[in-house]
């Protein structure tokens, strides 16, 4: 068993036996934290499809986080308002439910991917990080100037949504549906990369020349890879709006893009559970550090420069070494 | 519509296309002759912009906070390239996005820390408060028209600088051929260190300038820093001119598509929605020009470099 095994079981067993200890010792506020972790969790192997399989630096992944958001906002508030989305042409109820509502969510999410990579795409290096960038900022400011769904303010869901034969307001219930969707997420990433799509999109951010001389299209494998990585972002967008049953512009702001981004460089880039382990760092910090000083950020700030600058591979490699995984 | 409203609205989007491009020059220039991508330039205008605000606080001068907003901001800038930035020059641009997002970070909470999370204020000196009245009977505010001159003479300044000087031949020089012009005995860490300090106060006045229209606050520089973005990839990342060109195309689309889109829907629905879908289209509006500029230039209207 290789170390970076190791390192994935153990984070793993963490997973599990950290809120059920909660559950047991009645620590809802921990399993409330541990949710929030594994959407984030969620949301950065999203970007870690695009980023560390396909090379895309995208800073704008923000976008498919607040579509899901959206997805689930303006469903879940036609149903609790008794208002159709649409009337024509045919009537199109809200709805409560999660399995639908992830499925929008999925979708939209997948589509502005296309959208934004068709556009994006064009171009590559740092201009490929402004435009996403960029893109951010325009939803940004779309959601904030748009009033019908609550404008700058956002608007509140007053009950969760519901999933066929549970109660998600149970906290552990709803960390048991997030978790489940992270490990098929996952499970999900490591066969991709493994998969001769993933081999092909692993050529393409080495070495697209070549790829393209073997008869395959480079930009076309990295749409691909965009779309996928911006409908699992979109997916962890839905989760979360879930988890705080609120949804406002700040889901698009390009502050979240950065977020997702770090924990995901924290972690360690194109490592399988490496945004798992960001993302828990990241919450775990906030948690701690924000106790004790109101300006913890300063010190998320000195911890992301010193692993930007000596500490190659984030929290993966420090502890299982320079893999040959992806890179 | 009159033509003194019209001509109101180019002003101001002119006034706001030169500041920008007191924000997007610096940019341009640290890409183009170091190859760093610099979030945390956005960093540096507030930084201005709160020197500017504590030094007319206490002396209430204008013309010595304007003063203190460059040299804090250069300072600022020489020494974050000095620690920080020095390091980053040979990593990839991930390593760049990251690093300088976490200078954010320390300058925004440290800032916060510091000066608290209230907003400062920067008054317009009183010799450049009031209108002037332009040809036509245009009544325009003087300091917004003195804005319009500081920018367009930075970017003359900055033209002579770059076309005329010894230092502009060596950052030329650094833009084409780093390897050659150290082999030819220039010091090229310490011209990386004049160069980024230069654009930290172009960067620093910018915010000074601003925060006298607006209020200096924690967070002030990352929307002026995204639209930078914006106006440098429109442009094409490198080019000064393309920087300036593409600041005022941002600032006039930004400035008249807020006037006009609302107007322009009226004409198809009521009132009201139009107003609500014009306002939500002109915020797009930047975002849909430069995607459009995009897809007819993919690496800018002066950009040569992919």
């Amino acid at each position: 068993m290789s170390r970076e095994r190791a390192f994935n079981l153990a984070a793993l067993a963490l997973l599990v036996a950290v809120p059920a200890w909660a559950q047991l010792t009645g620590e809802t506020f921990t399993i409330t934290l541990a949710t929030r972790a594994v959407i984030f969790a969620l949301a950065a192997t999203g970007l870690n499809i695009a980023l560390g399989l396909g090379g895309l630096v995208s800073l704008g992944h923000a976008v498919f986080f607040g579509i899901g958001g959206y997805a689930m906002g303006i469903l879940a508030f036609h149903a609790q308002s008794y208002t159709p989305l649409t009337d024509w042409p045919v009537t199109i109820p809200g709805t409560k439910l999660m399995p639908v509502i992830w499925l929008v969510a999925i979708l939209v999410s997948a589509l502005a991917a296309l959208l934004i990579g068709l556009l994006a795409l064009r171009t590559t290096g740092v201009y490929f990080i402004m435009i996403t960038l960029a893109f951010g900022q325009m939803f940004y400011y779309f959601a904030i100037s748009w009033p019908a769904y609550g404008g700058e303010d956002g608007m509140a869901i007053y009950v969760r949504n519901g999933f066929p034969g549970l109660n998600t307001l149970i906290p552990i219930q709803f960390y048991g549906l997030c978790l489940a969707w992270l490990l098929v997420v996952l499970w999900f990433n490591a066969r991709l990369a493994r998969s001769r799509f993933g081999l092909a999109l692993n050529a393409a951010r080495q070495a697209p020349q070549r790829v393209e001389t073997v008869g395959l299209d480079p930009v076309r494998l990295k749409l691909v890879a965009l779309v996928i990585s911006g409908a699992v972002t979109g997916l962890a967008g839905a989760l979360f709006a879930d988890l705080n049953r609120f949804v406002s512009p700040t889901m698009f702001s390009w502050q979240l893009s950065g977020e997702i981004m770090v924990f995901v460089i924290i972690g360690g880039v194109g490592r399988l559970f490496g945004p798992v382990a960001g993302a828990c760092l990241f919450v775990a910090l906030e948690h701690l550090l924000g106790g004790i000083t109101a300006y913890w950020h300063v010190w998320l700030g000195v911890l992301l420069l010193f692993i930007v600058l000596f500490g190659r591979g984030g929290l993966v490699g420090i502890f299982a070494g320079r893999g040959a995984v992806h890179d | 519509m009159s033509a003194i409203l019209i001509a109101e609205q180019v002003l101001n989007g002119l006034q706001s296309g030169v500041m920008l491009f007191l924000m997007a020059a610096g940019l341009t220039l640290i890409f183009g002759v170091m190859g760093l991508i610099n979030l945390a330039h956005g960093s540096l205008y507030m930084v201005g912009a709160f020197a500017a605000a504590a030094v007319a606080a206490a002396t209430g001068s204008f013309l010595l906070a304007l003063a203190a907003a460059l040299a804090a901001a250069a300072l600022a800038g020489a020494v974050v390239e000095t620690v920080v930035i020095r390091r980053l020059y040979d990593k990839d641009h991930l390593d760049q996005v990251l690093a300088t997002f976490a200078l954010i970070l320390i300058f925004s909470e440290g800032t916060r820390w510091i000066f608290g999370s209230f907003p400062l204020f920067l008054d317009i000196p009183p010799w450049l408060s009031g209108p002037v009245e332009l040809p036509g009977g245009i009544l325009y505010p003087a300091y917004r028209l003195a804005l319009i001159g500081v920018g367009l003479a930075v970017a003359l300044g900055l033209w002579l600088l770059i076309s005329r000087t010894r230092l502009g031949v060596r950052i030329r020089a650094g833009e084409n051929d780093r390897e050659m012009i150290a082999a030819l005995g220039v010091d090229i860490s310490r011209l990386y260190t004049v160069v980024f300090a230069l654009g930290a106060g172009l960067a620093g006045l910018a915010g000074a300038l601003v925060g006298a229209i607006q209020s200096v606050q924690v967070g002030m520089g990352e929307p002026v820093l995204i639209l930078a973005f914006v106006v440098i990839v429109i442009g094409g990342i490198g080019s000064i001119r393309g920087a300036l060109v593409g600041a005022l195309l941002v600032g006039l689309t930004d400035t008249l598509g807020g006037i006009f889109l609302p107007e322009l829907f009226k004409l198809f629905t009521d009132p009201s929605s139009a107003t609500t879908i014009g306002a939500a289209l002109a915020s797009m509006s930047i975002y849909v020009l430069m995607a459009a500029i995009l897809v007819w230039k993919p690496t800018g209207l002066y950009g040569a470099r992919a």
